[in-house]
């Protein structure tokens, strides 16, 4: 295991800002792993360390295959983290907004465009990823739908779901994004939360990983098979919604079978503590995500439903 | 006699989750007397801690009541479309984290902010002018300007010429930015301007003035007002699609910044313009100098900075000499 500084600046009255990267292996660029892009990325932070934990032991008893070198960023903005604040520390913006980066630009575009030199020509890209709102997801991994994304590759981490999305605007920004523009076959990876840390969670995560890794022979490893996993659109989630406004009272868990009709949530008034709305499944199905916040505001999507059972 | 009609109304009202309803408000004045039908929209406050087209929004109205009889068209103003984020001087939308310029066109059965991106556009829509003031951010003052993706060029340089602003800055096109307000409508036709002027979370009361100057001349032109017209002054254009208009200044360390040279101050090349301090070590760390002729339009307002932070943009001698 070699640590490497991928990019760093001075900083006036903190420690200098670091990114910092793990290697192993040694040969052609691989395959890289990314952990945090914003202050709030635990989860995302805690799975690369467990990664880097199993590597670099992988590494000692020699089961890195020969040409193979892979990189593991935990953290991509300490700094963001260090004071809890989801976005840059002095201007708000976020990383995952500035890519492919510029890097005679702004603070956020250098850092975006200093990781993104060192990380753009790795065979494959893997992102520990959030969501902008707070919940829990069943574990999955989402590409987006650039022409260059390769689902088969996809299924081989084994879990659940994968999810495909068309790019929206703001998407062309992303490093996902661009690593598929540059060749890279890129995978976010979502396990079930973000400001905890759930532990199960990571490692299945981490498992994932190594099982894609061992499926590409790229190390030899032996985990559990894990899925077969189902391939779903993004359009096709149902989104249940909350009508009312209220305090959330959920009644299950993202990874639950539903059924047509099963109360998932009731809205209640905060003050009077009535139900003001109870809301439903519309079909028998799978909670592929669960909005996890005390306030619900209008129209706040409550639940991810993936049609069907498992 | 003509009096004037105005109404304030909801552009959207739905409950909060603790007691409290979120609503965006309009302010329509419209001619009792001769109406030729025409509307133009004054829209501000989409980032919460740009203020100065609060004035403007006042200064408008003002206007208008002062000479009630010229007015022949529909004003509407709406002076707040991030009510949370002008209550809580924050820039996007506080609670979501998110910037209300980077959701439009919304989506009807969306989330509530999605909600009401589109009951903006859908408000909006077939006006026959929007004006969309912004003031730069809390870091950068900006000399009054109005900025145009090169895609609606054709339709909004001849009418941002009337607006009485010092600069029009025709930029490239960046997909990123298919999410703004003024997208979503140029896309669907109707023609908006977006103004950048000043600085966060102030009010400068003379780019207030000269902008409502410009929105009168304007309103003159599409032939909703009838009154006096104010001399207007003719902006610099730079097209800039190609981005070779424009000299960027990006701190190379970080520091606090020491401006020298004000929004609007002409520079020679290798001109000092400002330098950046070390005050734990008392040093200069950087001076800072003009790469090249031409005029600082956009200048930083906040001292602190770090390796990368903008700290000026110079139009270059070319487009000052009209030859974008
Ligand atoms: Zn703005």
């Amino acid at each position: 295991m070699k640590e490497t500084i991928i990019y760093s600046f001075k900083g006036l009255y903190r420690d200098d800002f670091r990114v910092k990267g793990y290697e192993f292996g040694s040969g052609g660029k691989s395959v890289c792993i990314l952990g945090s892009m914003r202050g709030n990325e635990y989860q995302q932070i805690y799975s690369c360390s467990l990664l880097v934990k199993k590597l670099k032991k992988l590494e000692v008893e020699g089961k890195i295959k020969d040409g193979h070198t892979l990189m593991v960023i935990p953290c991509c903005n300490p700094y963001s983290v260090n004071i809890k604040k989801r976005f840059w520390s002095i201007d708000n913006t976020d990383i995952n907004r500035m890519f492919p980066g510029y890097d005679k630009g702004e603070t956020t575009q250098r850092i975006a465009a200093g990781i993104f030199e060192n990380i753009k020509d790795y065979k494959y890209g893997i992102q520990f990823a959030s969501f902008y709102m707070p919940g829990h997801f069943v574990p999955q991994i989402r590409m987006m739908k650039t022409g260059n994304e390769k689902v088969e590759l996809a299924k081989k981490f084994g879990l659940p779901f994968v999810v495909l999305h068309n790019p929206r605007p703001f998407d062309t920004a992303t490093l996902n994004y661009n690593w598929q523009i540059w060749e890279t076959d890129a995978f976010s990876i979502y396990t079930s939360s973000t400001e905890k840390i759930d532990k199960i969670s990571a490692r299945q995560g981490v498992n994932a990983i190594l099982t894609f890794l061992a499926k590409e022979g790229i190390i030899e490893y032996q985990g559990f098979a894990g899925f077969s996993s189902k391939v779903v659109e993004s359009d096709k989630f149902i989104s249940i919604r909350a009508n009312a406004a209220g305090i959330l009272d959920p009644m299950v868990k993202a990874g639950d079978n539903v059924m047509q009709g099963q109360v998932l949530a009731y809205i209640i008034d905060p003050y009077t503590a009535e139900i003001i709305q109870t809301i439903t499944a519309t079909t028998d199905a799978v909670v592929a995500f669960e909005y996890d916040s005390p306030m619900a505001y209008k129209n706040t999507a409550l639940f991810k439903l993936i049609p069907g059972g498992w | 006699m003509s009096e004037l009609i105005e109404n304030i109304e909801d552009v959207v009202r739905f409950p909060l989750p603790v007691d409290e309803e979120f609503v965006i408000k309009r302010h329509r004045i419209e001619p009792s007397g001769e109406n030729i039908g025409k509307r133009i929209c004054i829209v501000t406050g989409i980032h919460g801690d740009e203020l100065e087209g609060q004035y403007v929004c006042y200064e408008i109205a003002r206007r208008i009541r002062r000479d009630s009889l010229s007015l022949k068209g529909i004003v509407d103003i709406y002076p707040a479309m991030n009510p949370f984020g002008i209550d809580s001087i924050t820039r996007g939308i506080p609670a979501f984290d998110l910037d209300m310029n980077r959701i439009f066109p919304g989506n009807f059965d969306g989330d509530m902010n999605e909600f009401t991106a589109s009951m903006i556009v859908k408000e909006l829509e077939g006006a026959d002018l929007v004006i969309d003031i912004h003031a730069s951010n809390i870091f950068l003052t900006e000399i009054p300007q109005i900025r145009i993706n090169e895609k609606s060029e054709k339709e909004l340089v001849p009418i941002a010429k009337k607006a009485n602003m010092d600069l029009i800055w025709v930029h490239g096109a960046s997909t990123v930015l298919e999410s703004t307000l003024a997208y979503s409508l140029n896309s669907r036709g109707t023609n908006t301007l977006v103004v950048e002027m000043g600085v966060g979370m102030r009010i400068t009361p003379d780019y207030g003035e000269q902008l409502a100057d410009g929105i009168i001349s304007i309103m003159s032109e599409l032939g909703i007002w009838e009154g006096e017209v104010p001399k207007t002054k003719e902006a610099i254009v730079a097209y800039d699609a190609d981005g070779d208009d424009v000299c960027y200044l990006n701190a190379p360390c970080s520091g606090i910044y020491m401006k020298e040279k004000e929004h609007g101050a002409i520079v020679r090349s290798g001109e000092s313009v400002g330098k950046i301090i070390d005050p734990l070590s008392g040093d200069v760390l950087a001076d800072i100098k003009a790469p090249e002729n031409g005029m600082i339009f956009t200048v930083r307002e906040y001292p602190v900075v770090e390796e990368g932070s903008l700290m000026g943009r110079i139009l270059r001698e070319k487009v000052l000499n009209g030859e974008s």
